[in-house]
């Protein structure tokens, strides 16, 4: 027993020659720093930049949020505020002769099931990813902004649809171009 | 009178003192640069790289806001002490580099007693530490020089012991007769013979320098900065030099004692000197970013259970071997 705690002694010893071994082998290697300003860094896919909107694939202005709100309520920062589209209320004239008339039942015209706004305050959030975790539709996705920095609180509280909108307005702008 | 004073002697001495410190200084910026390269490139970072070519200027522009910084003395701290420490931490330093010898002719002074003025002096910086750590004012300046005086009073003796180990071999304390005793190639070196020693001698001789794995007196993650936490600019500056310098000096009493000193294979001189010093300079850099720092108990451990017995040992053996023989 004791002679083999002392073995187990100087097999620690040779474990401070392979710890010299593995610094020395990564001194000779090649360095692994982006230079920023002269080089900017490539495989973004994996940066958890502030949330962003998925279009839907034909119309690229509109979000593929259903408005069903489980962001919101998952979201463990509160950073995210979702407002469901209420129903389009019927106009005076199209239900007032359709109740005189005596109709059975006034078809009130289903809410769409799209946000009205989608809110979003960047300085909360914690990028756990919850969110586009628990989207049902795939909605919600972390951008590659790497650069976002600003001097102002305001700037982080982002109003995701009209950044939806921007991006679209800006792929449209850029697509005409290259056409 | 005036012939009295100036003599050869004391010209010379005078002369070494300053062109020692000039060596101090240039030293301090290259080995600056040299830490914080191989610092970064052990850790595939390239280092400093932004000011001059690679970096280069970086310990210039380092030294240039060290010495332009405010000089800052916090309340309820003891003057006196506090501003003495970084002085006595740095003008022993002077006093090591004489009797070094880095070559034949390239020696400040040479004398009969030279390692043990250097191993006398070398005891002053942990007066220094004290007295940055009690004046301060400061609980982590405190701690940390309560760790420096338990470290050092531990590690000087194993230290004492491998250096007088060499001694007896050579018969002599004269650092130059020490050099002289040995040869010129690798297996004529004091390292082959006494390779117990040099071992013990280096690890204690990090463990002086207050270096990693064995920087508990400024230990930045529990001591912010130990026993300098108060201090700023060049006093700070005068700590961090007084650090370089003895580590160039235990570096150079190692390459004198265990490494042939100025004799090399081919052209001895001064330049082997440097180089096997700032191979062993190398080696106390490449340790500080390998290893972790040791525990309080560890470090004690480390020194009364295996040093210490280890270089005792060795010195019985050496003192018998060169009775016999």
């Amino acid at each position: 027993m004791e002679a083999a705690h002392k073995l187990q002694g100087l097999r620690d010893l040779w474990s401070l020659i392979r710890g010299l071994q593995i610094t020395g082998d990564a001194l000779f290697r090649r360095t692994v720093t982006v230079h920023y300003p002269r080089r900017e860094v490539g495989n973004l896919e994996s940066f958890r930049g502030p949330i962003e909107l998925v279009p839907r694939p034909k119309e690229p202005l509109k979000p593929k949020c259903i408005a069903c709100l489980l962001c919101m309520q998952t979201c463990p920062s509160s950073c995210i505020t979702v407002v469901r589209r209420k129903a389009p209320k019927l106009a005076a004239e199209q239900t007032q002769p359709a109740a005189a008339a005596g109709d059975e039942k006034v078809k009130k015209p289903a809410a769409p099931k799209e946000p009205e706004r989608f809110l979003y305050d960047y300085s909360l959030c914690s990028l756990c990813g919850l969110c586009a975790e628990v989207c049902p539709v795939q909605s919600i996705c972390f951008s590659s902004d790497v650069y976002l920095v600003s001097q102002r609180r305001e700037e982080f509280r982002m109003d995701l649809l009209a950044k939806l909108q921007e991006q679209a307005g800006a792929a449209k702008g850029s697509g005409e171009k290259t056409v | 009178m005036l012939k009295i004073i100036f003599t050869e002697d004391f010209i010379r001495i005078i002369l070494a003192a300053v062109s020692v410190m000039a060596f101090v200084g240039a030293n301090g910026l290259v080995l600056v640069y040299m830490e914080r390269k191989l610092a970064g490139h052990i850790q595939r970072r390239p280092g400093p790289y932004e000011v001059g070519w690679h970096g280069l200027l970086q310990p210039f522009a380092d030294a240039g806001k060290l010495v332009g910084k405010q000089l800052f003395m916090p309340d309820g701290v003891d003057a006196l002490l506090y501003w003495l420490a970084p002085l006595v931490s740095f003008l022993w330093v002077l006093v090591l580099f004489i009797p070094i010898p880095f070559s034949p002719s390239l020696t400040a002074y040479d004398m009969d007693l030279g390692l043990v003025l250097i191993l006398a002096f070398a005891g002053i910086n942990l007066l220094a530490l004290c007295m940055a750590g009690w004046g301060s004012n400061n609980k982590w300046s405190l701690l940390g020089a309560a760790r420096a005086v338990a470290q050092s009073v531990a590690y000087e003796i194993p230290l004492l012991l491998a250096v007088l180990a060499v001694a007896f071999a050579s018969g002599s304390l004269n650092l130059s007769t020490v050099v002289q005793y040995q040869g010129g190639w690798p297996w004529q070196w004091n390292v082959i013979t006494q390779p117990l020693a040099f071992v013990v001698y280096f690890i204690c001789a990090v463990a002086e320098t207050n270096r990693a794995p064995f920087d508990l007196p400024e230990a930045e993650s529990e001591l912010t900065a130990g026993f300098h936490t108060e201090y700023s600019g060049m006093a700070f500056g005068l700590f961090f030099l007084a650090e370089y310098a003895k580590m160039i000096v235990v570096c150079a009493l190692a390459t004198a004692l265990f490494l042939g000193g100025w004799k090399g294979p081919l052209f001895s001189g001064v330049w082997w000197f440097l180089a096997k010093m700032y191979l062993l300079l190398f080696v106390m850099i490449w340790i500080r970013w390998t290893y972790p720092r040791v525990r309080f108990d560890q470090l004690l451990n480390i020194n009364w259970k295996w040093l210490l017995p280890i270089s005792l040992a060795n010195l019985m053996a050496t003192a018998l071997f060169v009775k016999i023989f």
